[in-house]
């Protein structure tokens, strides 16, 4: 059974077309920008099966067939529910659905598994939380290591990938940062990376965070600065870059 | 055979009417994409520069100016002209730009109600003779309405009969006059009254009747036409005068009626086989071409009728409905999108967003993808665009069918429609329970009814007497629907307009309802919740609900399929009576904006509804309850039946904002397009589709003048939105805007 947090049945940004997206429930990040922490604990959500999943996403199967759309699992961080993901991934290909998974590249399954799951995954969207380990550690409150790791299953998996990245004024939008995050970016599988793109930081999880009586990490941090983001644009020289 | 047709293909069409049969022998499909469009000419410039001056003038008044010579009629007036110089299509409905008719044949009080309301500087005598010779549609409705009529049509049950006012949804084919000139059709319907034999009877009296009285009208549209010094007594030369016979035959049909809504029908590719023979030809250029459109369009969009603001209240913002309908495919697999239909649609870029004419595109899997992008981006661009399923349509009416008003099908000049409003299902459900009386004024309406005395309602027990209350409902709609469309083909015949027909014609009587997800979301959770009852003074005014329940709009069969069986019984039980000239029953789920009003009128509903509280618009889900994302609400919706069922439409809109459909514009206008395909697909019958935020429809709440050309689709048809009163704009807001984070 996979715990699903929610569902949304018409996304438009998390791959390509129109997409049906499952939200996982359980992460073990704290990134201080998250939108999202109704998603972090473990426990809570719906049990789906694998097949109930499919078998909802293949009704919005007909918005699906001309731009590519399909089924995109997302969190929460998926990637804790790897083995029962695997089966649901599985099933949307045999089932003709394009797969995209939304992730932080954070796992504690075994390798294998990873690199099973990647092979039903047509579309990988991952999310570059820092490419420092003190960052890294200081956005997420957990190591790199993990995801580095993922990075390398990625490497000789065969999808496609969109890389993100978000940029929290005062903490990851530094010009030097601007630079080894190119730097990063290289070191990915090129002719697979489809794009990498800047989300600007919003506040809008803040809501969230007082509806849960949790205190706001980024209290007092004013939202990204659209014309200040074009310009940090400019210092990364990458065909991918939107 | 006329020289003018020499340089067409022939075929049927030269022997008898036939303009389907023309199109198909000499249309040009067109599968390119909108590059080859142009900005609109200096006269269209200079001329709607000025209408945009009356119109802001118009805004300030009310009513612009009204017409007292004399009463509403083909010949009533002559020439007027808005700025003659730079008109290339010319035709107003009297002798000055937005001077309305004065037309007391549908009902006199309506006239006199706009009258003293817009305190108009009328004569006082202009209806004593009326009043004293004639006598009106809705004089002879209420001369034969019962109390039992009287006493449900105050109550709510049904509203926005058309008793008191033009029924319209008549489309005469007006491509007739382009094709054939006024003679030809003389001649045709001089040889069908010839035809028609003994015996006579009442009915072939009338008909006999009609048909004389067509041909007069048709005498006074040529007259109409030779006060601007045009003769439409043969067919069309050119592409210029192809446009001004069909606006004349379209502005004979306002002229003389003042019906609820008047559709333009399927004009565009009829025209473009004119303009592209004069471009072929070398006579005008892009630019003439698309000033012809842009001027017709200029022309209809300043068309009026005087109505009283209690009707604009329910209707808001003076809607005619002037519906082109657009695109679609021809059974021979081709595509019915010509360069034309391209023209009317580039109108709402040149001549900026507005809510008329109703541009209504013919949606089909099989349409030239370049058509479907563009569709998707002046829609994302101007909101002001509908979309119905040709797909499912095409099969049952062909594919020279026309729409009357928002979504009723029709076969152009072939079939006209009885128009007959909407009873209110969520009321029926609450007369289901109180025993057939009105839960707000403790009036007994409906006969015959128990009323339920559990405390806790049971699903079974409430859908028998739903049942009960519906079959009653049925039979009182088609009687009171019987004695108007009777008086109204008695006092208000649309002789003009049922000229261009043949003379033999299908009709339907198109019923509808309001409520319907009202009515579903409250069997659901009376089925899966727990419902009590609570009453005063013996009747039930308010529901304690325990638990939840799953709402329509979630894409969950078990509630979704409540509205078939709804409707499917309901419309089986309005055949069991017969219709006024045997006319076939269909059934819509529409409202207009008249969700506003009908919530008004309706007591709390078992499905947590508060009393007063507007419904839904159409077939859409209650805001807010539709929470599992756009794509879940619209499978809800496209399972609810056109087939068998409701074969006189269900309407959808669609709101949602710019960013929930993708990031860049060009994958905002692939997704709109791959939802239209998915949703029609699936056999889903009609879509309004709005791209807007809710924070710009907020400001243009607060500061109306910021925004004056701000148009937004609502049931069947689009508005300016600051034409919508205070409390609509609210609902508007208040509904669903899909969105993702």
């Amino acid at each position: 059974m996979i715990k699903i947090h929610s569902i949304e049945t018409m996304g438009a940004l998390d791959g390509p077309g129109i997409r049906i997206i499952f939200f996982l429930q359980g992460c073990p990040l704290r990134c201080l920008y998250c939108h999202n922490p109704d998603t972090w604990k473990p426990s809570g959500g719906s049990n789906y099966s694998a097949e109930e999943i499919i078998q909802k996403a293949l009704r919005y199967k007909p918005y699906f067939h001309k731009n590519n759309g399909g089924i995109t699992f997302s969190g929460g961080e998926p990637l804790i529910q790897a083995e029962e993901l695997l089966q649901a991934m599985k099933l949307a290909k045999e089932n003709g659905l394009h797969t995209a998974l939304d992730t932080s590249g954070y796992y504690t399954c075994k390798d294998s598994v990873i690199s099973e799951l990647l092979k039903y995954t047509d579309l990988v969207i991952l999310d570059i939380k820092h490419e420092e380990r003190n960052m890294y550690k200081k956005i997420t409150g957990l190591e790199i290591d993990r995801h580095k790791n993922f990075k390398k299953l990625l490497e000789i998996a065969q999808s496609k990938i969109w890389l993100k990245h978000v940029v929290v004024p005062g903490l990851t939008d530094d010009v030097s940062h601007m630079k080894s995050l190119e730097e990063e970016v290289r070191t990915f599988p090129l002719d697979r990376v489809e794009k990498f793109e800047l989300l600007p930081y919003h506040s809008m999880g803040q809501m969230k965070y007082d509806e849960l009586e949790m205190e706001y990490p980024l209290t007092g941090v004013e939202e990204m600065n659209m014309e200040q983001l074009k310009e940090l644009k400019k210092h990364i020289k990458l065909d991918c870059l939107i | 055979m006329f020289k003018k047709w020499n340089e067409f293909e022939k075929g049927i069409w030269a022997e008898e009417i036939n303009v389907r049969d023309f199109i198909q022998k000499n249309y040009s499909p067109y599968t390119g994409d909108e590059s080859f469009l142009v900005e609109k000419s200096e006269r269209t410039t200079t001329l709607f520069s000025k209408v945009e001056e009356l119109l802001k003038e118009e805004q300030k008044r009310g009513i612009y100016d009204i017409y007292t010579n004399a009463l509403a009629g083909i010949d009533c007036a002559g020439a007027g002209y808005v700025d003659k110089d730079n008109e290339t299509i010319v035709g107003l409905q009297s002798d000055g730009p937005l001077k309305r008719l004065i037309n007391p044949y549908g009902g006199v009080r309506m006239v006199e109600g706009a009258i003293e309301a817009y305190k108009l500087d009328v004569p006082k005598d202009i209806l004593t003779d009326f009043k004293k010779y004639r006598k009106s549609h809705n004089e002879g409705v209420f001369d034969v309405y019962n109390d039992q009529i009287k006493k449900a049509r105050s109550a709510g049950l049904m509203t926005g009969l058309p008793d008191a006012y033009g029924r319209g949804r008549i489309i005469g084919d007006y491509r007739r006059i382009a094709l054939y000139g006024i003679d030809y059709l003389i001649e045709e319907k001089k040889e069908y009254l010839k035809n028609m034999a003994f015996p006579f009877t009442e009915e072939s009296l009338r008909n006999r009747e009609e048909i004389s009285d067509q041909i007069k009208a048709l005498k006074k549209m040529k007259t109409m036409a030779s006060a601007y010094g045009i003769d439409i007594s043969v067919p069309a030369a050119d592409a210029q005068e192809a446009v001004q016979f069909v606006y004349f035959g379209y502005l004979a049909g306002v002229k003389e009626n003042n019906g609820a809504a008047m559709s333009l029908g399927r004009t565009s590719s009829f025209l473009d086989i004119y303009i592209e023979k004069d471009i072929e030809k070398g006579l005008i250029n892009e630019i003439q071409a698309q000033e012809l459109i842009d001027q017709f369009v200029i022309k209809l969009r300043i068309i009026r009728h005087l109505r009283t603001p209690e009707y604009d209240e329910l209707f808001a913002g003076d809607p005619n409905w002037i519906t082109e309908v657009l695109g679609g495919m021809g059974q021979d697999g081709r595509t019915l999108v010509t360069k034309t239909t391209y023209r009317f649609l580039h109108t709402l870029t040149n001549l900026s967003a507005a809510p008329e004419p109703n541009m209504t595109v013919l949606w089909s899997e099989s349409l030239p993808e370049s058509f479907k992008k563009y569709c998707s981006r002046m829609s994302i661009e101007t909101s002001s665009i509908q979309y119905e399923n040709d797909d499912i349509m095409r099969p049952m009416h062909g594919d020279d069918y026309a729409i009357a008003c928002c979504i009723s099908a029709m076969r152009v000049g072939k079939e006209m429609q009885f128009f007959g409003a909407r009873c209110n299902l969520a009321k029926a459900l609450l007369m289901a329970i109180n025993g057939g009386i009105d839960e707000l004024t403790g009036e007994k309406i409906i006969d015959g009814i128990d009323k339920i005395d559990s405390e806790i309602l049971d699903f079974n027990q409430l859908m028998d007497n739903y049942k009960k209350v519906l079959s009653k409902v049925a039979e009182l709609y088609v009687n009171t629907m019987n004695s108007i469309h009777f008086m109204h083909d008695r006092y208000a015949y649309e002789a003009g307009q049922m000229a261009l027909h043949d003379g033999t014609v299908g009709r339907y009587m198109a019923f509808g309802v309001a409520g319907l997800s009202i009515v579903m979301d409250s069997f659901s959770a009376v089925k899966h919740a727990q419902v009590k009852v609570v009453k005063e003074n013996g009747l039930t005014k308010d529901f304690e609900i325990r638990g939840d329940y799953p709402a329509y709009g979630n894409d969950i069969d078990d509630v979704d399929y409540l509205g078939n069986e709804i409707l499917s019984f309901f419309t089986n039980e309005l055949r069991k009576h017969k219709a006024y000239r045997n006319a076939k029953h269909t059934l819509s789920v529409l409202t207009i904006t008249s969700n506003v009003v009908y919530g008004k009128k309706t007591g709390t509903t078992p499905d947590g509804r508060e009393a007063g509280a507007p419904f839904a618009p159409g077939a859409n889900p209650m805001h807010g309850r539709d929470s599992a994302g756009a794509l879940a609400s619209l499978n809800s919706v496209a399972k609810l039946q056109y087939e068998n069922i409701c074969e006189d439409g269900i309407s959808n809109t669609f709101t949602v904002i710019p960013e929930a459909i993708g990031k860049l514009d060009r994958h905002r206008i692939d997704n709109l397009a791959a939802i239209m395909d998915g949703y029609f697909g699936q056999k889903g019958h009609h879509l309004n589709v709005n791209v807007l935020r809710k924070e710009l429809l907020l400001d243009a709440y607060d500061n109306p003048d910021k925004y004056p050309n701000l148009t937004i689709r609502v049931s069947g048809y689009a508005v300016k939105f600051n034409k919508l009163t205070k409390e609509q704009q609210m609902d508007v807001i208040n509904r669903t805007f899909h969105q993702t984070m």
